[in-house]
């Protein structure tokens, strides 16, 4: 469903902060896959969530979404078929508008938006019906403005805007990096539920390695611009922390830096 | 007193259509847009020239507003696809167009005063009915001495003022307009949701100076003519509408804020007609008074709400204080 193909992001180049932040990254997703992407600051995680957004644009290499090559197409272009969440979770939604309004914005996603009105009798049922999978309450609040939500309501909300028009690809960056534990295993849950309930194909980079351990289906580490290693079904099911950090010190020779990385 | 009152509720209806056009810039799209200054003219220069060269004022109007839906999508052009800063973007557009206005017009100044325009064809519809005959006898009949010349620019621009308005309202809630919305609010979401943020804040701007234009084009039919430097100064009293309108009405919804700038506008012409009845204001100060209604209206609610907070707090402490000392 996803294919990145020999990626390649250097920042600065020729300057003394020249960073590669990517090297000859390859990484294939296949469709209803949900990969955890571990590693410390600076490994390029970031870097790649928004090469496959099209926040940013790979020096070399190409992507593919579904079999199409989507790496000349602008942010906007691309994300008809790519959703995402941010770790603020301020920046998923629109402050000034109501529940529904936000709603009605993340509904037009893989259409082209005409002079029909946003919310209709109809779309109000469907976002009520969606609302209800949250069990925040929210779906008895569609006139309440988002911005009077708290982090995590605001955070639910975001999921549930980059998931319910199905797109191909889930991005998750930190996504409950910002939350308090309470408020982060809320989401954590939520997130699992709606992948599994949607399908979706997902690429969710955590700072948390036992979280990483905990969901989806493989796990990747990245390390230097590169992924240096990747686990998947049972082989990850019966990895720990020490397993993970053990595995670091073999390939690298050096110990992961954990003061990024949170352990539990 | 009352024929000034009601020559500013007269123009207040008529630039609360840029006051609305100011809204849609400066509140919906988070882009404070100087082009204003200049589109007001350029609606006002493309209809007066298109009504002397025998154009029916209806399209003249309508010209002027296009005109103005241009030079909107220009300014939005520049700030987008240029990435030049958006007060910097405005400000071009507005010199620009202070040229391209002399150029419509050929002249500082031209006059309609001998063309037919939408006010003398309203007007001539409007005396058949005799209603001006009636309001007036019936001011007369309470003692009002100086009755005004005709009613029909009133009532006329209260229903066109009242159309816009549901239009603009409703336009907001259509999916381009939440998109809009969503654009002015989080740029970085809408992204993110497939919407091409540089359309929309040309389509907005575009949309917001067009409102302008044709406010400007039926302020030169209502005056009777159009000056190059007739712009000067018309963001600020556009801001002056929403800022005041805001202030006194609220902006709990699209529609409740659209209603709000409107009533801002006819209030902030009501006032200034005022201020300049006081004896040792000149029409000249007119921009200075202005200026200052503009900060009132920014910094009073502040002040309020500082002193609201203040005696709630001493009330509080005071209650406190007469507890303790009731205890002890």
């Amino acid at each position: 469903m996803l294919k990145l193909h020999r990626i390649e992001k250097t920042f600065n180049e020729g300057t003394l902060d020249e960073k590669r932040a990517l090297k000859e990254t390859n990484l294939h997703l296949k469709k209803g896959e949900f990969v955890t992407v571990i590693g410390g600051n600076g490994a390029g995680k970031s870097t790649l969530m928004n090469i496959i957004s099209g926040t940013l644009n790979p020096d070399v290499g190409f992507i593919e979404v579904g079999g199409k090559h989507v790496e000349h197409l602008p942010e906007y272009k691309r994300s008809q078929y790519i959703g995402r969440v941010f770790q603020d979770p301020m920046a998923g939604t629109a402050p000034d508008m109501t529940i529904q309004e936000n709603l009605a914005i993340a509904y037009s996603r893989n259409k082209k938006r005409t002079l029909r009105l946003g919310v209709n009798a109809k779309r109000r049922d469907l976002f009520r019906d969606h609302l209800k999978t949250l069990n925040l309450g929210l779906e008895d609040r569609l006139n309440a403005r988002v911005g009077l939500l708290s982090g995590g309501e605001r955070q639910a909300l975001s999921l549930l805007m980059a998931t319910f028009t199905e797109p191909s690809i889930l991005l998750l960056d930190e996504h409950t990096a910002a939350l308090d534990p309470a408020r982060a295993e809320l989401i954590t849950e939520l997130t699992d539920h709606i992948v599994k309930q949607f399908e979706l194909t997902t690429l969710m980079v955590t700072h948390n390695m036992q979280q990483a351990l905990d969901m989806g289906d493989r796990l990747i580490m990245m390390d230097a611009g590169q992924i240096i290693f990747d686990i998947t079904g049972e082989e990850k099911k019966n990895k720990t922390i020490p397993d993970l950090m053990e595995e670091f010190q073999k390939i690298r020779g050096r110990q992961l830096s954990t003061d990024q990385t949170v352990l539990s | 007193m009352f024929l000034s009152v009601f020559g500013a509720v007269e123009s207040g209806f008529i630039y609360a259509i840029m006051a609305l056009g100011v809204y849609l810039s400066f509140r919906i799209l988070d882009f404070p847009d100087l082009t204003v200054d200049g589109s007001f003219v350029t609606g006002g220069a493309v209809a007066a020239i298109s009504i002397i060269n025998g154009v029916p004022p209806i399209i003249a109007t309508i010209f002027g507003m296009l005109a103005g839906f241009i030079a909107g999508c220009i300014t939005g052009l520049l700030h987008t696809k240029g990435k030049i800063n958006n007060l910097l973007a405005g400000i071009l557009m507005m010199i620009a167009l202070y040229s391209i206005n002399l150029r419509i017009m050929g002249r500082p100044q031209v006059s309609v005063s001998q063309e037919t325009t939408l006010k003398t064809q309203l007007a001539n519809i409007w005396q058949k009915t005799g209603i001006d005959d009636l309001i007036n006898n019936m001011l007369k009949a309470v003692g009002l001495q100086a009755v005004p010349k005709t009613w029909v620019i009133v009532f006329v621009m209260i229903i066109v003022i009242l159309i816009i308005k549901l239009c603009i309202d409703l336009f907001l809630k259509t999916e381009v307009g939440l998109a809009i919305r969503a654009t002015g609010n989080n740029e970085r979401m809408i992204r993110s949701f497939s919407g091409n943020t540089d359309t929309f804040i040309i389509l907005g701007i575009g949309l917001s100076n067009a409102l302008v234009a044709l406010s400007g084009a039926l302020i030169m039919q209502n005056g009777g003519f159009v000056d190059v430097s007739m712009g000067i100064g018309m963001i600020i009293i556009g801001l002056a509408s929403v800022i005041i309108g805001e202030a006194l009405f609220g902006v709990k919804t699209i529609a409740r804020a659209t209603l709000a700038i409107i009533l801002g506008a006819v209030i902030y012409r009501i006032v200034l007609a005022l201020a300049l009845r006081v004896d040792f204001l000149e029409s000249g100060d007119m921009k200075l008074i202005t200026a200052f209604l503009v900060i009132i209206a920014l910094i009073a609610p502040k002040l309020l709400q500082n002193r609201r907070e203040r005696a709630r707090r001493l009330a509080k402490q005071n209650a406190l204080r007469k507890k303790e000392a009731h205890n002890a």
